[in-house]
């Protein structure tokens, strides 16, 4: 098989486009947005913030505060464009990579940064904002969405589910059993996967023959293939997607087309798989750039306006590092919290052991 | 001789079993152009080709169901999990078929398969990429389970794995994959039977009875306890199941008091069969019942409080001075 050198980036493949990377607007027979200028702007401090909190974590990092960080940087469109099209009731299950999508269901930044930092394996309450735990192992979370989007069709209530995955997780056992869960029970979800172009260091050939969205007809549901550096398509086809669930028509597949424009992970070093030319082309894609040049161009917006963001950004960095430094660590005996809804024999007395072994060091 | 990191002999031992024997494959996520997340296969692709160094779509029970598949026609696949925590979307592959399926075909099938798992803690990592998975498979009959502690054993064994005509689990302890010792990859007299243990200390006692990640600890925890006057035996048991009894017993008889090790938790973990055995074979030269230290019977926690969860030399010593308690 063939690959274009740029994967995917010179040579854009069917796909559903509002907003071109020169920053023009284009039509599509199928798909429109009518947003105002405030929404537009919304929309890029959106994409501004999060790739600010995403930088600062991974500076985090590099200091060590963190174990470990996944970055989200060159999917910001993917993520605010999805996460703006979801209501108060619809349901958001993650990967470890969605913080654009946690940011739109107001999951302060910071809650993120726990799992990273090691001092807890979550942060939020999940129904305080309909935005579920980060799921590490691949695929997993696509069936709990799946079975979260059956009981809202029993309850009869007027919300849908979204599941986020990556290009790789679509080759996961979990992963086809939910899409035939989702067909067969009509279940409202729409399946956002993000196709950065990469799984760690395997590239997409190593997961499909056939461009991902395309797998949904075999399972009997439509599938659609968007821009994903373009946050105008992300937002307008995940809302049609979301609006069809509610009103009982089943599962959609999305494929966001973007690229990982930063390492898998801060552990990993993409030098050993992957040719620089790649970014270089997909940099031109970029999904801020683009927003940027549309308001521009449109006089949407002034160089106040951008440096207002700006500003706002660096204090939200300098915010976040603040309270990721402040954040308290656990201690030993937490070990043993919640690992059981009551008490439990076994916990207890392990609990009191470990407690009476640790003050033996105090006295 | 050369000096050699664990990962690094694990990756000469995989070299050399793939150039004894063309119908060695490796397969597993990122094990390609990567060499894998820990480099174990660094090279390998580049030096044996796709066809048999193969970076295979993100599916785990896909990689241990085709390998058997891929046994049944001949070859003699090593797959690689990434991490211990993922091992689990295989398990039905390797409980229900793996193991199995040889004694379903009365002897005629064999399924020369190596599951190769990175495991245990201490590296800082997020959840489920620090758990001892050992005791869901020495449980299930048909596997052969090892686990190597050190660069020269791991540059043996995953030899004698590859060449079992059994499936084997072979566990590698992440944490020491950057460990370094001489390995001398010239000749094959010095190997040990990869279903025996070592007696790595020699000691009167107590015996310590660890494997994997916690040898390493063991070994400290007998330098440590040898300045105050206490003479610790550390047996390496490098082979959960088959289990070398006698060498286990033969050191039990002698010194009187057993300490096991293990990173897993302490609950139903591999420590309580090793218990169990003890007692039932050695009752009358104990001096003390055999005491366990291990992981809690909770999830594995987040990692700024792994220090608390893994055995450390302080538990360890603790747990040798309740020997002495009875
Ligand atoms: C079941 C399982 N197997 C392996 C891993 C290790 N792993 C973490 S991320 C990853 C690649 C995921 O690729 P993709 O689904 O494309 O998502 P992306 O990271 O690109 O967002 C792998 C193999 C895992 N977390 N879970
Ligand atoms: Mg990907």
């Amino acid at each position: 098989m063939t690959v274009d050198a740029s994967r995917g980036a010179d040579a854009p493949p069917e796909l559903v486009q509002l907003l071109t990377p020169e920053g023009e607007r284009v039509e599509h027979p199928d798909y429109d947005i009518d947003l105002t200028p405030e929404e537009v702007r919304s929309l890029y401090r959106d994409l501004v913030l999060v790739r600010r909190v995403d930088l600062e974590a991974v500076a985090l990092q590099r200091q060590g505060e963190l174990g470990i960080w996944a970055s989200l940087l060159g999917q910001e469109a993917a993520q605010i464009g999805s996460g703006r099209a979801l209501t108060d009731a619809d349901m958001a299950f993650p990967t470890y990579r969605e913080h654009g999508v946690a940011w739109c269901r107001d999951v302060d930044p910071v809650n993120l940064l726990g799992l990273f930092r090691g001092v807890n394996h979550g942060g939020w309450d999940p129904a305080e904002h309909n935005f579920h735990l980060y799921t590490i192992v691949i695929g997993s979370q696509t069936l709990h969405a799946v079975g979260y989007a059956m009981g809202i069709q029993r309850d009869g209530a007027n919300a849908a589910t979204i599941a986020y995955f990556g290009d790789g997780a679509t080759s996961q056992g979990d992963v086809n059993e939910s899409f035939i869960w989702a067909s067969v029970f009509n279940a409202p979800i729409v399946f956002f996967c993000q196709n950065n172009q990469w799984a760690i260091s395997e590239p997409l050939e190593k997961q499909t023959r056939i461009p991902l969205y395309r797998r949904a007809s075999g399972f009997g549901f439509p599938g659609i293939r968007v821009d994903g550096n373009d946050v105008f398509a992300c937002l307008a086809v995940t809302r049609q997607a979301l609006r069809n669930a509610r009103e009982g028509q089943g599962p959609t597949l999305i494929e966001a087309f973007t690229y990982r424009m930063g390492a898998h992970t801060t552990t990993d070093d993409p030098t050993r798989y992957r040719v620089a030319s790649e970014l270089e082309a997909w940099k031109l894609k970029d999904p801020i750039e683009r927003l940027k040049a549309y308001l521009f161009k449109n006089e949407l917006a002034d160089q106040a306006f951008l440096d207002s963001v700006e500003a706002e950004a660096e204090d939200l960095g300098a915010d976040l590092r603040r309270r990721c430094l402040e954040m308290p660590d656990p201690g030993p005996l937490d070990i043993f919290d919640h690992v059981y809804t009551g008490s439990h024999a076994l916990i207890a007395e392990e609990r009191a052991q470990y407690a009476a072994y640790l003050e033996g060091f105090e006295s | 001789m050369s000096i050699l990191t664990l990962s690094k002999a694990i990756n000469e031992g995989l070299r050399k079993a793939m150039e004894d024997d063309p119908k060695v494959l490796i397969m597993g996520e990122d094990v390609g152009k990567l060499g894998g997340v820990f480099r174990v296969t660094d090279g390998l692709q580049k030096d044996f080709g796709e066809d048999r160094v193969i970076d295979t779509p993100l599916a785990e029970s896909g990689i241990v169901g085709t390998a058997i598949g891929l046994a049944l026609r001949g070859y003699r696949p090593i797959c690689e999990i990434q991490f211990d925590g993922f091992v689990f979307p295989a398990a039905d592959q390797i409980i229900t078929q793996l193991a199995k399926m040889p004694l379903r075909s009365l002897g005629a099938i064999k399924l020369p398969v190596v599951v190769r798992i990175p495991c245990g803690g201490g590296i800082g990592a997020v959840e489920h990429h620090s758990e001892s998975p050992e005791a869901y498979f020495t449980h299930t009959g048909g596997l052969r389970v090892v686990a190597c502690s050190n660069p020269a054993d791991a540059y043996s064994m995953i030899q004698q794995a590859v060449r079992s005509d059994d499936p084997v689990i072979f566990f590698e302890p992440k944490r020491r994959y950057w460990e370094k010792a001489e390995v001398d990859t010239a000749s094959t007299d010095w190997w040990t039977p990869f279903d025996e243990a070592s007696v790595v200390r020699q000691g009167t006692d107590v015996t310590l009875l660890a494997y994997g990640p916690m040898v390493k600890t063991c070994l400290e925890a007998a330098t440590a306890a040898q300045d105050e006057g206490r003479s610790l035996e550390v047996i390496d048991l490098r082979s959960l199941n088959p289990l070398d009894f006698p060498k286990v017993m033969e050191s039990a008889r002698k010194t009187g008091r057993v300490v096991v090790v293990h990173e897993a938790p302490v609950y139903n973990g591999f420590g309580a069969e090793l218990a169990a055995r003890i007692t039932e074979s050695c009752f009358y030269h104990l001096e003390s019942p055999v005491l366990r230290v291990g992981g809690f019977s909770t999830p594995y926690p987040p990692s700024k409080l792994e220090d608390h969860y893994l055995p450390d030399l302080d538990r360890i010593l603790e747990a040798v001075d309740r020997t002495f308690t009875y």
